[in-house]
């Protein structure tokens, strides 16, 4: 199992319990054990032990029998599954959506974390149909453990920027000031995609960084330019454009060295093959291609 | 013995102690030597160790004086005061770090005028992976001393100020020691969270190999590439914490 599957269905798991098993659970038993004693409580014990089933039972008929397929007007209907890199949340959610009001009936669930993080999640198994990737690297690893449906193809690409808070006050323009004095930096973990992205442009512009931090996705490099904890970030060209006044983008040349390719592909063991590969094409389609534009991503 | 009871507990056994076998049988036993000696590893683990243990001093500084209030002070918002002191219990750790952010980053309540009087930035240095860790762990501490001062029979207090011992020596010579075993338990428990601790730290002091990168960071970011690298990483984690529970156990809490 994997710890960040685990971490997930813990998360998942923990709300619904504590929703609905474990308030009815607490409720009861304070309520009656005092009032009607043991053998009460072991009626409750027993009730919520049932009520647990229950609920697990439910969650896998509802994962079996889910509505999945096309309809007969070649609409696609029943939930779809995206797992999607962090830097794709904003444009990926209004994809979603879109997509939803194109085909009645279909609901897209987005799961959005590091790619590397998602590729370790499908290949161990977690129920995905679609996994949309910040960097080839990951897409390799699921279609090397033969988790891809046909070949992944590339929808968009994106460039590094200079995150700095509104207003530049450290007055960076280039990569060669986040060497200066008193200039705080924060730069994502080569081990996911803009960090080795970032490794490369810095490689290639000749600067050597220490950084204060190594953050574990391009959101986290950009939350600590947000609170004002760094002066500068490596973040993505579309994450400084989703996040407003309080963070502006430095473009810089040797971005153009470090571009990341953006593949997508259904997944071979999609609980909704149909969905899957419709999400897939509308994602290169039209619509959604604007949508990309719009964010700040680059066509392939 | 009831049935009704044998068989959730034996449920409960096996929900806690299979995660661990997954760990144990996926674990990459012929590569284990050399994945184990690899620098980064040790120096996460040092670290983790370091933090945690200063982390709970720190807590025992805090934390027993504040159990001690919570337990024998009368005060109007007394409960009020003990429930704000488990908010930690409650809240994502990630929140608590972006929380934490807000009071001592270079912009926080606090830590602007750190920055400014004394030149001291917390964010992204070790001092911020034990603050992280201390505000994530006190609440054990507090809650396991609180309850073993309440428990505690206060006749032996009462002799002791009635035969001239001032309030300190009280506290000192016949609270502590009556409340020790619970102390102990809280103290480690305390250790225990704090050594595990992620959220709060990646979110206040970053993530950097050395200074601020605790093992359960190390853990998250292998498991970015290498999943035997992360299996690794944590069964080490485990034996150490574990090592140093059982250690801890048979030391104080049998003999008190």
């Amino acid at each position: 199992m994997n710890a960040g599957t685990a971490g997930r269905m813990n998360a998942r798991t923990a709300g619904r319990m504590n929703a609905r098993t474990a308030g009815r659970i607490d409720a009861r038993t304070a309520g009656r054990i005092d009032a009607r004693g043991r053998r009460t409580a072991v009626a409750v014990l027993v009730a919520a032990g049932l009520a647990v089933t229950g609920l697990a039972v439910t969650g896998c008929s509802a994962g079996d029998g889910r509505a999945t397929g096309s309809g007969g007007d070649g609409r696609v209907t029943g939930p779809v599954t995206v797992f999607a890199a962090a830097s794709l949340t904003e444009s990926f959610t209004r994809i979603g959506k879109d997509f939803e009001a194109a085909n009645p009936g279909s609901r897209v669930t987005l799961n959005v974390a590091g790619s590397s993080a998602l590729a370790n999640q499908i290949t161990q198994g977690a129920p995905a149909d679609v996994f949309a990737s910040a960097a080839p690297a990951n897409m390799a690893t699921v279609v090397e453990a033969g988790d891809a449906d046909g070949t992944p193809s590339v929808f968009a690409r994106n460039q590094l920027v200079i995150a700095v808070p509104g207003g530049n006050p450290k007055a960076v323009v280039g990569l060669a000031d986040l060497t200066n004095p008193g200039v705080k930096v924060a730069l994502c973990a080569s081990q996911v995609p803009c960090g080795a992205a970032a490794r490369t442009a810095l490689d290639a512009a000749g600067v050597a960084l220490t950084p204060v931090t190594l953050e574990r996705d391009v959101k986290g490099a950009l939350a600590k330019v947000k609170l004002g904890e760094v002066d500068a970030a490596l973040v993505y060209r579309t994450d400084t454009r989703v996040a407003s006044a309080d963070v502006t983008g430095v473009e810089f040349p040797e971005s153009a060295r470090a571009v990341n390719d953006y593949p997508i592909v259904a997944l071979k063991n999609a609980p909704n093959p149909d969905g899957a590969r419709a999400f897939v094409a509308y994602v290169r389609s039209a619509p959604a291609q604007a949508v990309l534009a719009e964010a700040g991503f680059q066509a392939p | 013995m009831p049935a009704a009871l044998l068989i959730p507990a034996g449920l409960g056994l096996l929900f806690l102690v299979l995660p661990l076998a997954g760990l144990l049988i996926r674990a990459p036993w012929t590569t284990l030597p050399e994945r184990l000696t690899e620098p980064g590893a040790l120096t996460a683990l040092r670290l983790s160790v370091q933090t945690a243990t200063l982390a709970t001093a720190l807590c025992l500084l805090l934390g027993v004086p504040l159990a001690w209030v919570l337990a024998r002070v009368e005060f109007p918002g007394r409960r009020l005061v003990r429930a704000l002191v488990t908010v930690p219990l409650v809240l994502p750790p990630v929140v608590g770090g972006v929380a934490l952010l807000l009071v001592f980053g270079r912009r926080g309540l606090l830590g602007g005028w750190l920055d400014s009087t004394f030149g001291v930035t917390l964010p992204f240095t070790t001092t911020g992976v034990v603050l992280a860790e201390a505000f994530v762990a006190m609440p054990f501490l507090v809650i396991a001393v609180e309850g073993a001062l309440r428990a505690a029979d206060h006749r032996f207090e009462e002799a002791a100020a009635t035969l001239g011992a001032s309030r300190w020596t009280t506290f000192t010579h016949v609270t502590l020691p009556l409340v020790a075993p619970g102390l102990a338990a809280g103290a480690v428990l305390c250790w225990a969270r704090a050594l595990g601790e992620f959220g709060a730290t990646i979110t206040f002091a970053g993530n950097y190999p050395g200074r601020t990168q605790t093992m359960p960071l190390a853990v998250y970011l292998a498991l970015e590439t290498d999943l035997e690298s992360a299996i690794v990483l944590s069964l080490v984690l485990l034996v150490v914490s574990v090592g140093i529970l059982v250690a801890l156990r048979d030391r104080w809490m049998t003999t008190a």
